[in-house]
């Protein structure tokens, strides 16, 4: 198979690291190579950041190129409109619709984007879902990016037994049970129910 | 054993020094080294720690290495300014137990201060450095790092960059290698390092400096990989990933060994291929040496000297192709930014409200730079602020800084701002020192350090109180404050600019994310009494923001409760709740 590219993109502080690690455990369960690339220190203070995994029979770079990317998971709308270009043509982008103001907006240098997702829907596959609110009800609103990624994995390989195997391993003993609830209620939205957010 | 797990290349390094059975390890953390030493403290066979500096923890692993075992230093770039004073000396020191550097650029300049190349150190101390290209390298090459330490008898650096210390791939693990420990040895012709020593022992380095370039052609991580001839790229570290992803046709001489280089391997290559290229981050390190052996190459002519390579930017470059890529969209930035609840937002609210200036320094309270608190006039390096706040003061006298403070972290103050202090009073200074002591080492990640009164392998140890400390030092005036009692703070600092005596305050409050159990409050807007004036979104906290209609709203699912913004608050708007 030629090398699948996914990324994650977020606001520091969001939990990109845990999300990425499941990605990387599924990858090497199905028996892959895999490379996945992170950010560590100043950005994740807050800042923009971004998380390559790629996977296939044999990996060169650990980064994802613009124009190259399968799959494109954003935590927030604004870094899905930043890293948007990274998309392949028939790439889809998973986005949970929530938004954080950036520093400029907050102090009024910059305006936040309005219509974000319909403009990119203009261009690409999107899938909107409004996670906050399902992980809240869910009972935990920090298990979000594991219903985002329940969504994403819709859109790859692996079966949802791997997926909740690799979970159950990758996260901390205490939020088993919640986090693999949070997975299968994103694996299991209809993509029109996604859609409609 | 045999088995394949995923690992960043800093967890790699820390596994290979397990595998090459090290057994002492000191480090300062500095992003993206740290990592290395998180790592290393898992495997108890190594005795590990968190130096107060770089410098000393290279000197630690040099004591560790004469007595005979052996011993890794890592840190990041400008770290190993730090650590260059030990470094180029104990190039004509030696090894005697296998001594290894891995020191972590940072193209991109992700989280640091300059963009500098460890190769260039490297080559001036005239001390051997591989490039590892990804994680299983990584573990391989430090392991091969040992092996050469001893065999050549020098230290060895292992050149990481973040996007290797910070990539994960497949890594193969295998056992220990328990190293007898060699003989301690008195040796002073080898280990004293006065002139009459010195002098021999130099003629020793660059004897093995030529010694390694001849060997390193037969080197197995020096190889040339023969393809089509017409394009030959002569690459090391992860640029090499961009050129197979590239250039996958090209010919490629992949150095594992970048200092010294093997002449010979590389004019044999040059040799036989059409037009030679060579691609590295950074500094023109190994374009320079080839082209003034007389090789026609292409380099930094069609590349940069700044920021990360990529695939693409080859094709683009080498291959003149036209890429078919979307433009980015208009978005505004993302820099990052002081966390809700973090002590520094209420000390920089304070001094920005006072309009003081302050000589910073490297950590998170770097962030106070910017809008909308905008304290923070100076960054250079580690320790910095207390220093050239008192050259300030020397230039233009001590009327200049009454609206001056040094701001300086725990871990930067116990790293090299005490000889900063140290100095402003020996030398007469009269500034004030702000020491934001949030009882940890917050940007890299949150590790311990002298004041904590944690070492790394976890146990449990006597604080370093700062306040006897700088009272040692013969400073009459140190005062502690809460870093959220702002009414205190406010007087503190005026009350310590305007003296004409050298001032300490030590600000306290521990980093936000040290214990998010410890938030057992929030804040809430009460929107009936609320005037929307604005005043709360003044320090600028991210958990706060304001609806096109000029109501402000506290994001319940951010706020730390720290209660700043309602601090704050003329009209007593914003009212302390239960945390959800």
């Amino acid at each position: 198979m030629t090398t699948k590219n996914i990324m994650i993109v977020g606001v520091g502080g969001q939990g990109t690291l845990l999300t990425s690690r499941i990605l990387g455990g599924i990858t090497i369960h199905a028996g892959y190579d895999v490379k996945l690339s992170e950010v560590h220190g100043m950005a994740q203070r807050g800042g923009s950041v971004v998380t390559f995994v790629r996977y296939g029979e044999k990996v060169a770079e650990p980064i994802v190129e613009e124009g190259q990317a399968d799959v494109l998971i954003a935590f927030e709308r604004l870094e899905a409109l930043r890293y948007a270009h990274y998309l392949k043509k028939d790439g889809v982008l998973i986005c949970n619709d929530q938004r954080i103001d950036p520093m400029p907006v907050v102090i009024g240098a910059a305006a936040y984007p309005e219509n974000i997702l319909e403009t990119l829907q203009s261009k690409h596959k999107v899938i909107a879902i409004d996670a906050m609110n399902i992980a809240k009800e869910l009972g935990n609103a920090r298990t979000f990016n594991i219903v985002v990624l329940g969504v994403a994995a819709q859109h790859m390989d692996f079966s949802k037994e791997d997926w909740l195997t690799v979970i159950e391993k990758l996260v901390p003993t205490k939020t088993i049970e919640i986090n693999k609830k949070a997975f299968e209620t994103g694996f299991a939205l209809q993509s029109a129910e996604a859609e409609r957010r | 054993m045999s088995d394949k797990v995923i690992m960043l290349g800093n967890e790699a390094i820390a596994r290979g020094a397990y595998e090459a059975g090290v057994k002492v390890s000191a480090a300062y953390p500095g992003t993206p080294s740290t990592e290395i030493s998180e790592n290393i403290v898992k495997y108890k066979e190594i005795y590990s720690e968190w130096s107060p500096n770089e410098k000393v923890a290279m000197e630690v692993a040099i004591g560790a290495s004469i007595s005979g075992v052996r011993a890794l230093a890592s840190m990041k770039h400008v770290g190993v300014n730090v650590a260059s004073d030990p470094l180029y000396t104990v190039s004509y020191i030696g090894a005697n137990g296998g001594l290894v550097l891995a020191a972590a650029d940072d193209p991109g300049l992700y989280s640091s201060q300059n963009e500098q190349d460890t190769r260039a150190v490297a080559r001036a101390a005239k001390v051997p450095v591989l490039e590892p290209s990804d994680s299983s390298e990584a573990k391989e090459f430090t392991k091969i790092a040992f092996e050469l330490s001893e065999r050549y008898d020098t230290p060895v650096i292992i050149r990481l960059t973040t996007r290797l210390s910070h990539s994960q791939g497949l890594v193969e693990l295998q056992d220990r290698n328990e190293i007898p420990d060699k003989p301690y040895v008195k040796d002073i012709a080898k280990n004293v390092m006065m002139p009459g020593n010195a002098v021999k022992r130099h003629l020793y380095v660059e004897d093995r400096e030529n010694k390694m370039a001849v060997d390193g052609c037969s080197m197995t991580i020096n190889k040339a990989e023969y393809n089509d001839k017409k394009i030959g790229i002569i690459t090391a570290g992860i640029p090499y990933q961009y050129v197979k992803e590239a250039l996958p046709e090209a010919s490629v001489l992949k150095l594992g060994m970048v200092n010294p280089l093997p002449r010979k391997l590389i004019e044999e290559f040059a040799a036989k291929v059409e037009t030679l290229y060579i691609v590295e981050e950074l500094d023109p390190i190994i374009e320079e040496q080839v082209k003034s052996w007389g090789i026609a190459a292409t380099g930094k002519e069609i590349f940069t000297v700044q920021g990360e390579y990529s695939a693409n930017l080859l094709r683009k470059a080498i291959l003149k192709q036209e890429l078919d890529i979307e433009p980015a969209a208009a978005a505004p930035m993302r820099p990052p930014i002081l966390c809700p609840g973090c002590p520094h937002r209420s000390t920089f609210h304070v001094l920005n409200k006072l309009k003081i200036h302050a000589a910073g320094d490297i950590g998170c309270y770097t962030l106070g730079a910017v809008a909308p608190l905008s304290v923070i006039d100076t960054t250079i390096c580690m320790g910095a602020s207390i220093s050239s706040l008192h050259g300030i003061e020397k230039a233009k006298g001590k009327e200049f800084i009454k609206d001056w403070v040094a701001v300086i972290g725990d871990s930067t103050f116990m790293h090299t701002g005490i000889n900063s202090l140290i100095n402003a009073v020996y030398n007469q200074g009269t500034g004030t020192t702000l020491i934001l002591d949030n009882s940890t080492t917050g940007m890299t990640g949150h590790q311990d350090n002298a004041v904590t009164g944690k070492t790394l392998m976890g146990e449990t140890v006597p604080a370093i109180d700062l306040t006897t400390l700088c009272k040692a030092l013969g400073i009459k005036n140190v005062i502690t404050v809460d870093a959220f009692d702002t009414a205190k703070l406010e007087a503190v600092i005026r009350e310590e600019v305007a003296r004409d005596e050298i001032s300490v305050v030590i600000v306290k409050a521990p980093c936000v994310l040290l214990d998010k159990k410890a938030v057992t409050t929030q804040y809430k807007i009460d929107t009936a009494v609320c005037t929307k004036c604005g005043m709360c979104m003044k320090p600028g906290c991210p958990a706060i923001t304001r609806k096109a209609d000029k109501s402000v709203l506290i994001n319940d699912t951010m706020c730390n409760g720290c209660g700043l913004c309602a601090q704050i608050c003329k009209f007593g708007a914003i009212k302390r709740i239960e945390a959800k």
